[in-house]
């Protein structure tokens, strides 16, 4: 152990030039003498190389650290343009700000009731719904029962109240689709209070259209329509009117034709300024001359005066489509217009007796 | 050494020399010199300035491990040398964080050897070193470091450290290098 150490000893004093001469010749003679010194020797010398290098790179990178902890990092830096700065400082604090706008405004929209509105909540198809006309009746009935005990009770009333008008003589009847689109089943009142059991044979729901069939043993053939579908556009400004049931009586409205299109710029149907109300959907528009130019079918709340119709060239459109399988009689449209020179009242007359009321249960 | 002062290769020569000694005040002033330029280099290239830090240092010290290694012939300016050469280093680094990048050149640069795994190595065989130095303790680490990387004499030490006799110290120290070797190579 002793002489190891020794060795090492003397390799260092070798390797660190401490040596004279002569310890150096007997030195270098022991080594080339033996082989398993000459192998300690090397190995040393490089175990304590290694140890040099890893100290002067150790002292390299102290110096390196020490020079850059004197470096000024704000001039080294790259100077970014202002804007990316003041984005790199702000950048929380706008997607913050931004947040909260949004939820803000959409706060507001949505407590100021801007969602719950639907668009066609200025709209409003003219049935009449018969339910808020049922607690009026039934107050009615009981007033009634209380001084005439012992009278049948004045049945059901109907759902919903509106307006159609013969097709053809054979009992087809036009009205609204809307109208009737949730029936279970439909009657038609005409202007003498018969009542008859009408089914859908055809609905449409696009332009809003539905064809009836009288299908009731009492009724009888009502012979020859006095008015025509008119096949062309009518004009603004022509004079137009109306016969519809808004309540149980049939109520005649006059107006003219407002404008081309319907509710938002609706293609199908025509503006027309007649005062309308629910019941008057399905009533036939017509013009002096006792054409039919549309089907009231809707209008606008909180407007005055406009109420739509569907333009008659659709109606004859949706009546052409229908196929011929589905018509148990044929439906002849007519042709001759016998109103043309007759005066309002005597025209209205005339129409009264092919309009219906038309009762939705 | 001023950055308006126009280069020439003895300047460049002169500085490979003053860091091949470890000169403090050429380090200062080459580290001075180029290290602006990397770290535009690595923060417009997506990282920050400790990374500049980094990079920037382990490109002197690749430059130091060539100047020892002795064959090294610098045949571009040392600048581009040190630009390539920290180009390279983020590169891989930004390729090991999965980052697949082209970096604009705004400098010259040229294409140097590819011997960063010699390096890795090398870096591999200092940690090894500094671990063991590191779990030999206390005043064995000194002593060792004291004689053997710092080139104190026996007597230094002895009176140092108050050993009555350079031959205890020169035990003590035979005592610290066989364990050092153990932990090493163990």
């Amino acid at each position: 152990m002793k002489s190891e150490r020794d060795f090492l000893d003397q390799s260092e004093a070798y390797l660190r030039g401490e040596m004279n001469a002569l310890e150096k010749k007997v030195f270098e003679d022991h080594l080339v003498n033996d082989p398993e010194a000459r192998r300690k020797f090397d190995e040393h010398e490089i175990f304590i190389g290694n140890m040099k290098s890893y100290g002067a790179r150790t002292d390299l990178r102290h110096k390196l650290e020490a020079i850059h902890e004197t470096i000024n990092i704000e001039e080294v830096v790259p100077k970014k343009p202002l804007i990316v700065r003041l984005w790199d400082k702000y950048k929380i604090n706008s997607l913050v700000a931004a947040s909260v706008a949004l939820l803000a405004v959409f706060t507001t929209l949505w407590l100021t009731g801007f969602y719950s509105k639907d668009n066609t909540s200025q709209y409003i198809a003219l049935r009449r719904d018969m339910n808020s006309i049922r607690q009026n009746v039934k107050a009615q009935n009981a007033l009634i029962k209380d001084i005439n005990k012992g009278k049948n009770d004045a049945g059901t009333p109907s759902h919903y109240g509106a307006t159609g008008f013969a097709l053809s003589s054979n009992g087809y009847v036009m009205t609204t689709y809307h109208v009737i689109k949730d029936a279970d089943s439909v009657y038609l009142q005409n202007y003498t209070g018969n009542s008859y059991k009408a089914k859908v044979i055809y609905t449409d729901p696009t332009y809003d259209i539905a064809v009836l069939e009288i299908i009731d043993k009492d009724f009888k053939e009502v012979g020859n329509l006095p008015y025509t579908f008119k096949q062309n556009a009518a004009d603004i400004g022509e004079d137009v009117y109306t016969i519809g049931f808004p309540r149980e009586e049939a109520v005649y409205g006059r107006g003219y034709l407002s404008s081309n299109t319907g509710y938002s710029g609706d293609t199908i149907a025509y503006q027309v300024s007649i005062p309308v109300n629910p019941g008057n959907s399905g009533g036939p528009v017509l013009d002096n001359r006792g054409n039919i130019i549309g089907v009231i079918n809707s209008k606008q709340t909180e407007t005055d005066g406009a109420a739509f119709a569907i333009k008659s060239n659709y109606v004859l459109e949706a009546l052409a489509s229908i196929p011929e399988d589905s018509l148990e009689k044929k439906l002849t449209l007519n042709k001759k217009n016998t109103l043309a020179n007759l005066s309002r009242t005597e025209q209205i007359k005339k129409v009264q007796e092919y309009i219906y009321m038309i009762k939705v249960y | 050494m001023s950055k308006e002062r126009k280069h020439t290769p003895s300047d460049d020569n002169e500085i490979l020399a003053g860091v091949l000694e470890g000169d403090t005040n050429i380090l200062d002033s080459l580290y001075k010199a180029n290290f602006p330029m990397i770290a535009r280099l690595i923060i417009n290239n997506g990282g920050d300035i400790d990374d500049a830090k980094d990079i920037f240092q382990e490109s002197i010290i690749i430059l130091y491990d060539k100047l020892c290694g002795g064959d090294f012939a610098l045949n571009s300016k040392l600048k581009t040398f040190l630009y390539s050469v920290c180009r390279n280093l983020w590169l891989k680094k930004l390729t090991k964080k999965g980052i697949y990048t082209r970096i604009d050149d705004f400098e010259e640069k040229i294409l140097v050897e590819d011997d960063i795994d010699t390096h890795k190595e090398r870096d591999r065989q200092f940690s090894m070193m500094e671990d063991a130095l590191k779990k030999l303790g206390e005043p064995c680490k000194t002593i060792i470091e004291d004689f053997y990387i710092r080139n104190l004499t026996m007597q230094d030490i002895c009176e140092k450290f108050g050993y009555t006799n350079t031959d205890n110290a020169k035990n003590q120290k035979y005592k610290c290098l066989q364990r050092l070797k153990k932990l090493y190579f163990g």
